[in-house]
């Protein structure tokens, strides 16, 4: 498989600040990758130097096998869509559109053909005359990507392009934007602090979380298999177990929490005896009121502190002695346990395989 | 409640309007009230005043007035263009180049030199370019020039001087929409393939030609209706407009037919003005703001 996109131990500080930190990934021809970390984790430092508009301070960018360092933006095969999209207000959308075409010397017609076609790949045919400020969020969002779509570049760069539209919108455009990316086939590398965009786009996801990359891995494996306690918190919902290793074998461990219980957790993980750890459980992990007969299952009794109602979503909040914080269960909507309410003392369990724990360092 | 409660919540504005307006309308209004009446008539045969137009006419029928007219708007256009080609990238320099720091130090060191009047700010000119003046002594000194030349008094020195004297009207609303230019937005052209004359031609001159369209008028004005500049540091035979109506209030005593100047330099340069705003696109309300 072609690699379009190679970053080899990159680095950034910005004089004593290491805002990006040895960092080296590859993105083959056609994926869909994301980078996903919280504000302030280096993401737009790490996606203008691949735009080329920061030098990285260590390491090498590669793009279809050709080191870019000091080739400059205008000069090389990405695009990116800015944060805040950064379209041309004086111009209107067949101009802004047509604005890389014409620095290529493109003909009148050619420009205008090309136009018309990418704005009906985009969803808004006949748009040419419009100007920016009369379009909504979600068209100017459209015709941002047009803009860059429309040069064919190598690799299109995205940096939260979603993030100033409302929920509603922005979960169409991520449906929209993956079946684009698919018609297209142009490799896209899209960074996010949301998830859940992450998740749902991705071929494959970089969680990234103070200058560094924790995993590189298929949104499936990094949230069944989170390779670090921050990407179990930041991938999705997790409720957190801290206590101690108290024993260990042969993919067995058990963990004693610091109110005394033991928890059996079946791991590959080498967890050593006397270290400290934590355990992460999914909150749709959690079976509520287990059967008795189930075997090698970890049971808590708990108190409900409340419900919170969210249709399909709804999710119980549980005090334990187990954890200093309260735990979050999926409540599925079956009616079978309508007849929890707040205040209630439940049993909860899991199943030994359901969990990950990581020792501390 | 609604027409009287507007009333009563504007009375308080009035109260402070009115000194202002009161001012305005005695000290500016009424004299060109009268200059306006006064630039109307004439004496007649008999020695009478009478209503009349061709103190205008006058203007008109006389070459060396239109004439002077024409050099004047024509070297204020030209002082204009070349303040505006210096004070671009100037404040482009302050507000996108310079360290964040910096930037008001440096818009500080542009307005210094006009906290000392215009007069003494020309005279300063004049010392360094005169025939005995420094540049001279130190061109003479290093042996770049046989004796001193006379760089006063001269077309060249009239416009340099009147383009130090309106840099700063042109530099300031210049920084104001410079300043209010996304980065991103150059950032977004470059990385579409721009190099940096289109990006100045296609970004950032059309962004900021609110600024560059009020910073103009200020400076045509300001340049039209100068008159040390030009009087000072321009040759001797060749006239500024404002010197010949000068020269009918002072030395011909014909407060008529300076009058008629007055008004004329005011509607034709407004004319200018409206020509060129019609020509670049753009609508004063929004120029003025
Ligand atoms: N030009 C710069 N100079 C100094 N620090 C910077 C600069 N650009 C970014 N940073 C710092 O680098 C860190 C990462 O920023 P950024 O890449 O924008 O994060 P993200 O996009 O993930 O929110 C931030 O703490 C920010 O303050
Ligand atoms: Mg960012």
């Amino acid at each position: 498989m072609e690699v379009d996109l190679s970053v080899k131990s990159v680095s950034k500080r910005f004089k004593s600040f290491v805002a990006v930190d040895d960092v080296s990934f590859e993105v083959e021809k056609g994926k869909f990758f994301s980078i996903l970390g919280p504000s302030g984790c280096g993401k737009t430092t790490l996606l203008r130097m691949i735009a080329g508009f920061e030098e990285p301070s260590k390491g090498a960018i590669y793009i279809r096998a050709q080191n870019m360092a000091n080739i400059s933006p205008n000069r090389r095969p990405v695009n990116l869509i800015f944060q805040h999209l950064a379209l041309f207000p004086m111009m209107n959308v067949a101009d802004n559109i047509g604005f890389g075409l014409a620095r290529r010397n493109e003909s009148k017609t050619e420009i205008r053909k090309k136009v018309s076609d990418i704005l009906e790949r985009v969803n808004l045919p006949g748009f040419e005359a419009k100007k920016i400020h009369h379009l909504s969020g979600g068209q100017k969002q459209r015709v941002a990507i047009a803009r860059s779509l429309v040069l064919d570049p190598t690799v299109l760069l995205l940096d939260e392009p979603l993030g100033a539209l409302d929920l509603k919108l922005r979960e169409q455009m991520k449906i929209e934007l993956k079946k684009l990316q698919m018609e297209v086939g142009t490799t896209f590398v899209y960074i996010t602090h949301d998830q859940s965009e992450a998740l749902v786009m991705s071929d494959h996801v970089a969680v990234m979380n103070e200058g560094r990359f924790e995993q590189i891995d298929s949104p499936q494996n990094l949230y069944t298999k989170p390779a670090s306690p921050f990407v179990a918190r930041f991938v999705g919902d997790n409720n957190r177990l801290p206590g101690k290793i108290v024993g260990c074998n042969d993919g067995t461990a058990e963990l004693q929490t610091a109110s005394g219980e033991k928890l059996l957790i079946r791991t590959d993980r080498q967890l050593t005896p006397g270290v400290q750890a934590e355990l992460y459980i999914r909150p749709e992990s959690v079976i509520l009121e287990p059967a008795q007969e189930l075997p090698e299952l970890n049971r808590l009794n708990v108190l409900v502190s409340s419900i919170l109602f969210d249709g399909a979503n709804t999710q119980l909040l549980v005090e334990s002695p187990a954890s200093d914080d309260e735990l979050l269960i999926s409540l599925p909507q079956n009616r079978q346990y309508e007849h929890i309410s707040v205040k209630d003392r439940i049993e909860i369990g899991w199943d030994a395989r359901a969990g990950n724990c990581f020792p501390l360092p | 409640m609604s027409t009287l409660g507007k009333a009563t919540s504007k009375l308080p504005l009035f109260i402070f309007l009115t000194p202002i307006l009161l001012w305005l309308f005695l000290l500016i209004v009424l004299p060109h009230i009268d200059l306006l009446r006064m630039s109307f008539r004439i004496e007649n045969d008999y020695g009478d005043m009478v209503w009349s137009v061709s103190n205008y006419l006058e203007f008109f029928r006389e070459p060396i007035y239109w004439l002077t007219f024409t050099r004047t708007a024509l070297y204020a256009i030209i002082v204009t263009f070349l303040t505006l080609c210096i004070s671009l990238p100037v404040a482009f320099y302050i507000t996108k180049v310079a360290p964040p720091k910096f930037r008001g130090f440096l818009s500080l060191l542009l307005l210094m030199p006009f906290w000392v009047s215009e007069l003494v700010r020309i005279y300063g000119w004049m010392i360094l370019l005169r025939e005995s003046g420094v540049i001279n002594h130190f061109l003479v000194e290093w042996g770049i020039l046989q004796q001193p030349v006379e760089m006063l008094y001269n077309d060249v020195a009239m416009t340099m001087g009147l383009v130090y004297t309106s840099m700063l009207f042109m530099v300031v609303p210049l920084l104001s929409v410079m300043d209010s230019l996304d980065d991103s937005l150059i950032e977004a052209a470059f990385d579409l393939g721009s190099n940096m004359f289109t990006i100045v031609w296609k970004i950032i001159i059309p962004h900021a030609m609110p600024g560059i369209a009020s910073g103009s008028i200020v400076v045509f004005m300001l340049s039209l209706g100068n008159y040390l500049t030009p009087n000072l540091m321009g040759g001797k035979n060749a006239l500024w407009f404002t010197e010949q109506i000068y020269n009918q209030f002072i030395a011909s005593f014909n407060w008529n037919q300076g009058s008629a100047f007055g008004f004329l330099l005011l509607v034709l340069s407004s004319l200018i003005i409206f020509i060129g705003l019609r020509l670049t696109n753009q609508k004063l309300s929004k120029v003025v703001q």
